[in-house]
């Protein structure tokens, strides 16, 4: 057998911990039994509002799916993108892949949840209100940025022209959330109640913060695990093309 | 050969490289009128297609007229950005590009100037076929919608350069750049089809103000966010 | 005197003195462990050359060794992950001014099919900053004999006739450093000829080549020196004695080290 030249070292590969996959993750488990008991309590413990009626519930999904999806996922997404072009540090482009792919999931949520509140309350399935308009859009940009990353083969390359976008989603944004807010301003629609503005009965108060400690556990559970399998994923790249 | 030491340099000029790439780029489309081609025919088959959907019985000119021309406008451009960089690929000349002293940001520019001529160019062709198709009086709104339409072409250029940028390093080029794009645009071709809505219907301009910023401000951060992430898209 | 295996690695200590180990001439190219990693993978692992003006190294190896990125890193079109390479003092890839004194031909034409030969070639001449680009353009044209040709649009030429305006935009701007990257891939003989001569009186003219080749004849009739590369790294390295190489051996050196890796 003729002896193979020493191949290069594979140092540098992100070492992967296998941990992550053997068995059931511990955080998400909690996250899960958590997020499950939020809805028993949501569902059977906390009283029916007597305006908005049983559809009120809706939100203790929604409301929470919004806070991570919107308000930490796409935060994380820009700060991850930008942070990679500055020091290119390939865990900063796993965390931005791991925040768009559990934000595109919450904001799913969102935009599901949603329609059926309107449905009952509103008595239409769609309202083009402005935070459901821009959440559409936001949630097309991340599904964007995701097909980009599919479509980029060296990870590289892929790193890199993905933060390109995660980036420049900083400024769209901004920008969006304006356009649409002047739209709707000059053609006002039904009037939306924001249940997280009034004051709350105690027990409703008590349910919705628990729901939103629920889904924040389960938004960090997913992204560890997304991050993680990004690690993994990276790592058997590395060994096949070595 | 050209002898290294009796050829003289000048040391790279951002502003004349950067017409140098335009001007050659839109010779090259001026020679194979490809994209210009496909792009107007698809302009002129839209509005006639919007036409015949169009009930005027139903609907005022006045309220479809700005979404067609704006959406028109949008995918007519799509068409143009593909090729921007294609040109480039097809026989590798990017390589001798970026092999050349030119900054990359002068590259953009040039990319983006002749990319804002292109859909500038396929403008003036699909306006007046939506004004006549749908029998709108444009009368003296014309040099507000030319400015609307500038403004517009400006910030779609930018961003729509630096995406084609991007889509060239992948399969499916032309695939992804709507997908990718699309969501970029929409602060600017709402904001675009409402003034020049406001425009069309003879409304005081200062109803349309808030719109016009809006466009402004799209063209001053992502012209040059762009020309700041552009670099990036090129593997060094 | 021929270079023993393996210390391409290492042979760049002695810069003190900026002249080649014979005194052939001044050192043009100066590239000291490159190193170049795509991910976890270096596709170039630790190379290090000098090379003085008007010499021409040629490059063999299998596909997938490392060559073309070992190109790009010395004309400063890939940043190295370590090391550094120095062209007459200027450490490239540096500002954009200094990849002017850098030619790049590959086997790719590089031109635009529908602008003529002339707009092609003045082009790459303007973007280099050449002040008299018409003269220049000229003057290259007639040197690769495709003057007669310079008003045809490039899609209407041959192969052949295509790979001589691409070096004519490569070489109008007078490079110091000239990367060739299988350029002689679909030429005729003809074209080959041509090519060689046009190689020969650059390297008159005290440029400094890199020859990738996957054809030996070829690559060493060209070459003052020759190299293997393999799995990133410059394997075996020879100087050419009494103005040429021993073909037959050479071909036996490099069929005994590539088919060793595939066994």
């Amino acid at each position: 057998m003729a002896t193979h030249p020493p191949a290069s070292p594979v140092t540098s590969a992100p070492t992967p911990d296998w941990r992550s996959v053997k068995g059931i993750d511990a955080f998400l488990a909690v996250a899960l039994i958590a997020v499950i008991a939020v809805c028993v309590r949501a569902i059977w413990f906390t009283p029916v509002d007597a305006m908005l009626g049983a559809a009120q519930k809706i939100f203790y999904v929604h409301v929470p799916a919004a806070i991570g999806g919107l308000y930490i996922a796409c935060p994380l997404l820009a700060i991850s993108s930008l942070g990679y072009l500055w020091i290119k540090d390939e865990r900063l482009d796993r965390l931005a892949e791991a925040s768009a792919e559990v934000g595109l999931l919450f904001m799913g949520l969102v935009l599901v949840t949603g329609p059926i509140w309107a449905r009952t309350s509103w008595g239409t399935w769609w309202v083009w209100e402005a935070r459901i308009t821009s959440t559409v859009f936001l949630w097309l940009m991340v599904l964007g940025y995701l097909v980009l990353r599919g479509a980029v083969e060296t990870p590289e390359s892929r790193a890199r022209l993905s933060a390109v976008m995660g980036g420049l989603a900083v400024l769209l944004v901004p920008f969006v959330h304006l356009t649409v807010r002047l739209f709707r301003g000059m053609h006002p629609g039904p009037v939306v109640l924001k249940p997280e503005a009034p004051s709350l009965p105690p027990e409703m108060l008590t349910t919705f913060l628990w729901a939103n400690l629920a889904f924040l556990m389960l938004f960090f559970a997913l992204l560890r695990i997304r991050f993680r399998w990004a690690g993994l994923r990276n790592a058997v790249t590395a060994l096949e093309t070595a | 050969m050209t002898d290294p030491a009796t050829t003289a340099h000048r040391a790279p000029a951002f502003l004349a490289d950067a017409w140098r790439i335009a001007r050659k780029d839109l010779l090259i489309e001026f020679r194979t009128r490809s994209a210009f081609l496909a792009a107007t025919v698809f302009a002129v088959l839209a509005v006639a297609i919007f036409r015949f959907t169009w009930d005027p019985t139903a609907i005022p000119a006045m309220d479809l007229a700005p979404g067609v021309l704006w959406v028109i406008f949008t995918f007519s451009g799509l068409l143009g950005l593909n090729r921007s960089f294609s040109l480039e690929l097809a026989e590798r000349a990017y390589d001798g590009l970026l092999a050349s002293q030119v900054a990359r940001e002068s590259i953009f520019v040039g990319k983006v100037l002749a990319n804002f001529v292109f859909v500038s160019a396929i403008q003036a062709l699909a306006i007046p076929a939506v004004a006549l198709f749908f029998g709108l009086e444009i009368g003296g709104a014309w040099g507000v919608l030319i400015g609307i339409v500038l403004l517009a072409a400006l910030g779609l250029s930018a961003v729509g350069t630096l995406f084609a940028a991007i889509a060239a390093n992948t399969r499916l080029a032309e695939l992804l750049l709507p997908m990718m794009t699309l969501p970029f645009f929409v602060p600017l071709v709402i904001p675009a089809a409402q003034a020049s809505s406001v425009v069309l219907r003879g409304l005081p301009l200062s109803s349309a103000m808030e719109w016009f910023k809006l466009l402004l401000a799209f063209d001053l951060m992502f012209v040059s966010a762009c020309i700041v992430v552009f670099p990036f898209t090129i593997e060094e | 005197m021929p270079i023993p295996h393996g210390t391409a690695a290492t042979g760049v200590a002695d810069s003190s003195a900026n002249r080649s180990a014979d005194g052939e001439g001044d050192v043009a190219l100066v590239a000291e462990g490159l190193v170049r990693a795509f991910g976890a993978r270096k596709a170039v692992n630790d190379v290090s050359l000098r090379l003085s003006d008007g010499e021409c190294l040629a490059l063999f190896g299998p596909n997938g060794a490392g060559k073309t990125t070992l190109l790009r890193l010395l004309g400063g079109l890939l940043r190295p992950t370590r090391g550094r390479t120095t062209l007459h003092g200027t450490l490239l890839p540096g500002p954009s001014a200094t990849r002017r004194l850098v030619g790049l031909i590959s086997h790719h034409a590089m031109l635009y099919p529908a602008l003529t030969v002339r707009e092609n070639v003045r082009f790459a001449a303007e973007c280099q900053g050449v002040i008299d680009a018409d003269a220049a353009t000229t003057r290259v044209l007639q040197q690769l004999r495709v003057l007669d040709r310079a008003e045809t649009a490039v899609r209407y030429l041959s192969r052949g006739l295509q790979q001589r305006v691409s070096i004519s935009r490569a070489l109008v701007h007078g490079p110091r450093l000239v990367l060739l990257d299988e350029p002689y891939t679909g030429l005729d003989e003809v074209g080959a000829l041509v090519f060689t001569e046009a190689l020969r009186e650059l390297k008159a003219s005290g440029a400094t080549l890199v020859l990738i080749t996957h054809n030996l004849t070829e690559g060493l009739m060209m070459g003052d020196r020759a190299a293997i590369m393999q799995d990133g790294r410059i394997v075996h390295e020879e100087r050419a004695e009494n103005g040429g190489f021993d073909l037959p051996r050479f071909q036996a050196l490099y069929r005994n080290l590539v088919h060793e890796a595939i066994a």
